[in-house]
């Protein structure tokens, strides 16, 4: 299995304050790795590190896009980094609110589409073709996350678990082959909750992603991963498979804190 | 070089500074607590200015002289300042908090648009004479053809009112609700602050400190009409974004920066190209330095 | 009893609040206090009664924001998109305007022809800062500079080296496009607020240019003797010109309207709309900030240096009085008014604020009154303008039938 995405030793620092302390992390094709951590721990920013949101204080983020030269990204904007094949979702969901729901993922084929302005204008065959190929690719993503019957809606008419589920189409829109899910399931009762973990292993199996996913409940991630990274005050704290994970001391004391001394 | 011309520069730069700075306040002031480009406070200036002719003017007629005049002049055009600056807050903004941030913005531009013609119809498009309301000390007349009384008073008054609002701000309760206001709304709140009375006070503050830069300028200058307020409205914007929006010291030195480059490029360079220098100055320093002089970045949350 | 003594009060205080400059009027060089106290009585009466409207107003809004989806709103927009979107009706509409626009010069004089292409100059204007305000989301208080670089390019190309009006015509629009691109550079990493006042600088200090620079511009006196648009060199009388011209405006709206319609429903304008909605999703989505907002403001600006030229050929005659902040804040109340990313909106509110004061004299000098009170108002209670953009409905039948028989 060869390796996508390979941090190492990320590090940013705001002011005088160390969010991320020399982090390493690796993603394989075909994986699900997940970062947990406790809320504060330094993984949002991280995420955005690697997306080119921030751009990090030290350390390297290698991506080595299948079939493609390496790349280091440190640096890099957000819009090229999501075009060398990594696109994200958001914690606080950032859906385009006043658009429907199929032109949100039709957003996401942007990068992907090469239509310019006059192009757009004389509306030609090529161009044409390339909007039908547009419509048709978006409107597949929407009903793999199950939103087809939606399509005409606006954004942020939808109900909320809608929303993280369209925040995703409208990533894999971009033709990743690493999708970064900030905590995709936050707000999400147990239900729908259950319903995006076979989701994300849908896309896994069937689109040919490997995907990279923030969370903060342990306990959902442990089904679906295939390897863990917790962090705590910034640091890396454990890695592994969900197994070793849960029964490693240093995570059951970072995240039931005082309940096992109990 | 020349000393003496330089000096009067100086000091003319200073003066238009401080009045720049009277009004800045009022736009950094309102940006800091509702994040909203109060457009219109140019026009709360002008009203400010053409209210206190109205008054001087009756009270001359009417046989009033002196100091008196110029006293009841400022106070009733502080009043109305106010009054017309928290009838523009609950009427132009108030209805449109939460709303997408251009409108408020547009709203603002129409309610600048609205007020000056208001003036034009119910008063005169043309200039009117400003009577000069500020005597000519005599202990000023050995220096006075470099620094006149009246940009002596300017200065002071300036000075005076930038003191006592710090004081106000730092020291008082009005400030602290003010200052927590602009942390974060709704904290604030909820720590049992009553905001929209903050922020009328923001606006009443802000409106007088205009008005008492209509009275200087009037006097100053000696005339006024319906669209002074627009210009030294843009401008004293331009000293506010500078100094960074929200500051408030900011919002001062903003204000001295622009003043001093306007008259030093007017004296040394053209006067007809002196708002070209004010803009320039405002492209280059948003270019350097895009939060302003003072202006702290802000990261907005992902 | 409540409502009527809050109206009360309401009334009193306007009338304490104009007294001084509706009431006073004072003049110095007689010595003479006026007072016009009709004007207080007056604005007792007009404020007692808006006061029930603003709370009514108010109150329905506030009902709206409730209820989320109002269905008396749902009807009326059921009406409009039937207008707008049902191919029958439509056609119908868009044949009937044509219609009328081929036959007006034939039945109205010169002088109305001539208010009438001013009225579509600013259309396209409108259509073109709906581009970057309404689409793109990023407001420009200068778009007017555009407007004055397009109009004095064919000024001086024409009047310096002769060059004639179609082969300016372009060149104008390239102009403004490039003091867009010229523009855009430095702000783009402003944010939202701080557009606002370098966009009004930028307007000003291109007016202080043309008055200022007079051996290019020739000052504050402008430049005259300009030519009027040619036909393959045809002979014209001054009525011939200004129907042809006339004609050349209309061409000129439905060209506008195509090119924009067109980008609108592409790739590009949909990257705008991203921009204007999200900017930290947009490039997260891949899309190129830099590029899209200069290109949103290149091409802003394209138009208004086409209507320039167009505005100084049918003039003949521009000073740097055209080109103020007063003629910005107009186009700017067009696409408010009209509702930001809406062409018919903007095509009516565009021909409705400049036809409207030129046919109503009386209202004429409160026209600048209206504009300002209008924004304002639409602001709190149609923020969508007039007739709000219709989201293009994508025609899924095909991709949906295909599932069915997949499944």
């Amino acid at each position: 299995m060869s390796v996508l995405l390979e941090v190492k030793g990320l590090t940013m620092d705001f002011g005088g304050l160390r969010a991320v302390d020399s982090v390493g992390l690796e993603v394989r094709q075909g994986e699900i790795v997940a970062l947990i951590g406790p809320n504060g721990a330094g993984k949002t920013t991280f995420f955005n590190c690697v997306t080119g949101i921030y751009t990090p204080t030290g350390g390297d983020v290698l991506v080595h896009p299948p079939g493609k030269k390496t790349r280091r990204i440190n640096g890099l904007k957000p819009n090229v980094i999501t075009t060398t094949g990594m696109a994200r979702t958001f914690q606080n969901i950032r859906l385009f609110p006043n658009m429907t729901v199929l032109e949100n993922v039709m957003i996401g084929r942007h990068c992907r589409t090469t239509t310019n302005i006059i192009g757009a204008v004389l509306r030609g065959k090529r161009t044409r073709a390339q909007e039908r190929e547009t419509i048709e690719k978006s409107y597949r993503l929407l009903e793999k996350v199950g939103l087809a019957e939606l399509a005409g809606e606006f954004a942020n008419n939808l109900p909320y678990g809608a929303q993280r589920r369209l925040e995703i189409a409208r990533a894999m829109a971009t033709d990743p082959f690493l999708l970064l899910l900030d905590e995709p399931a936050a707000g999400m009762n147990p239900q729908e909750t259950h319903e995006l973990d076979a989701l994300i292993v849908r896309i896994r199996n069937e689109g040919n992603m490997s995907i990279l996913l923030i969370e903060h409940d342990m306990k959902l991630v442990m089904n679906i991963s295939d390897r863990i990274y917790v962090m705590e005050y910034g640091k890396e704290i454990a890695k592994g498979t969900p197994q070793e994970i849960r029964n490693n001391p240093k995570v059951i004391e970072a995240y039931l804190g005082e309940e096992v001394h109990a | 070089m020349d000393w003496a011309y330089f000096v009067e520069l100086l000091c003319s730069g200073l003066v238009r500074g401080s009045i720049y700075a009277l009004i800045a306040l009022g736009y950094t002031m309102v940006y800091g607590i509702i994040q909203l480009i109060n457009f219109a406070h140019g026009e709360i200036y002008m009203i400010g200015a053409f209210v206190a002719l109205i008054v001087s003017g009756a009270l001359t007629i009417y046989g009033f002289s002196g100091v008196s005049i110029l006293v009841l002049a400022a106070l009733i055009a502080a009043v109305y300042a106010a009054a017309y600056g928290i009838t523009l807050e609950r009427i132009a903004y108030r209805p449109l908090r939460g709303a997408p941030r251009l409108s408020p913005l547009i709203s603002a531009i129409g309610a600048s648009l609205f007020l000056q013609n208001y003036v034009l119809l119910a008063q005169t498009p043309d200039f009117l004479p400003f009577p000069a309301l500020i005597p000519d000390f005599e202990f000023m007349e050995p220096i006075a053809h470099i620094v006149g009384s009246p940009e002596l008073v300017i200065l002071v008054v300036t000075t005076l009112t930038m003191i006592g609002l710090t004081v106000l701000i730092k020291h008082t309760k009005i400030g602290k609700a003010m200052r927590a206001t602009q942390q974060d709304m709704i904290m604030a709140r909820l720590t049992g602050v009553n905001v929209d009375r903050v922020i009328s006070v923001t606006f009443v503050i802000g409106s007088v400190l205009a008005a008492i830069g209509g009275v200087l300028v009037g006097s100053y200058i000696g005339q006024i009409n319906f669209y002074i307020g627009f210009m030294v409205g843009v401008k004293a914007f331009t000293a506010a974004v500078l100094g960074g929006i929200g500051n408030i010291p900011g919002a001062v030195i903003g204000a001295l920066v622009l003043g001093l480059t306007e008259a030093f490029a007017a004296g040394y360079v053209s006067s007809a190209y002196e708002d070209v220098f004010a803009f320039g100055l405002l492209v280059l320093i948003l270019i350097v330095r895009p939060a302003g002089i003072l202006g702290k970045a802000v990261k907005q949350k992902v | 009893m409540q409502s009527f003594k809050k109206s009360v009060f309401v009334a009193l205080w306007f009338m304490f609040l104009t007294f001084p400059l509706l009431v006073v009027r004072v003049n110095t060089l007689k010595g003479e206090v006026e007072w016009r106290w009709m004007n207080m009585l007056w604005v007792g009466i007009v404020f007692f009664i808006l006061s029930y409207v603003w709370r009514a107003a108010l109150e329905r809004k506030g009902q709206k924001k409730a209820n989320n989806l109002d269905e008396d709103g749902e009807e009326i927009l059921g009406f409009r998109q039937r207008l707008f979107q049902d191919p029958v009706i439509y056609r119908k509409v868009i044949a009937a305007v044509l219609i009328a626009a081929v036959i007006f010069p034939f039945v109205f004089s010169s002088y109305q022809i001539n208010i009438m292409v001013l009225a579509l100059i600013f259309v396209v204007l409108g259509l073109g800062l709906n581009i970057t305000v309404g689409l793109a989301g990023l407001l420009d208080l200068g778009y007017v500079a555009f407007f004055g670089i397009g109009a004095y390019s064919y000024a001086l190309l024409n009047t310096l080296y002769g060059w004639n009006f179609w082969f300016c015509l372009p060149i104008g629009g390239l102009v403004g496009a490039l003091f867009g691109v010229l523009l855009g550079f430095p702000i783009l990493r402003l944010r939202g607020d701080y557009l606002a006042i370098v966009t009004l600088g930028f307007g000003s200090i291109a007016k202080i240019v043309f008055e200022n620079w007079d051996g290019l511009f020739k000052g504050a006196s402008g430049i005259a003797n300009i030519e009027r648009p040619g036909f393959f060199g045809l002979e014209m009388s001054l009525e011939q010109s200004t129907i042809y011209t006339y004609f050349l405006m209309v061409l000129m709206v439905i060209f506008t309207v195509f090119v924009v319609n067109r980008l609108k429903d592409s790739r590009i304008g949909r990257a705008w709309m991203a921009l204007r909605e999200d900017e930290i999703a947009c490039v997260a989505m891949g899309i190129d900030m830099a590029r899209t907002k200069l290109s949103a403001y290149a091409f802003g600006a394209f138009w208004a240096g086409l209507a320039g030229v167009i505005f100084s050929a049918r003039n003949t005659y521009i000073n740097p009085n055209s080109f103020t902040f007063m003629e910005s804040a107009i186009v700017l109340s067009i696409v408010v008014l009209g509702g930001m990313g809406s062409i018919i909106g903007v095509i009516i509110a565009a021909l409705a604020l400049i036809l409207m004061p030129e046919y109503l004299r009386a209202f004429a000098d409160y026209r600048m009154l209206a504009f300002g009170g209008i924004m304002v108002l639409m602001m709190i209670f149609r923020p969508q303008g007039l007739i709000s953009d219709v989201r293009r409905k994508y025609d899924l039948s095909a991709l949906q039938k295909k599932k069915e028989a997949k499944t």
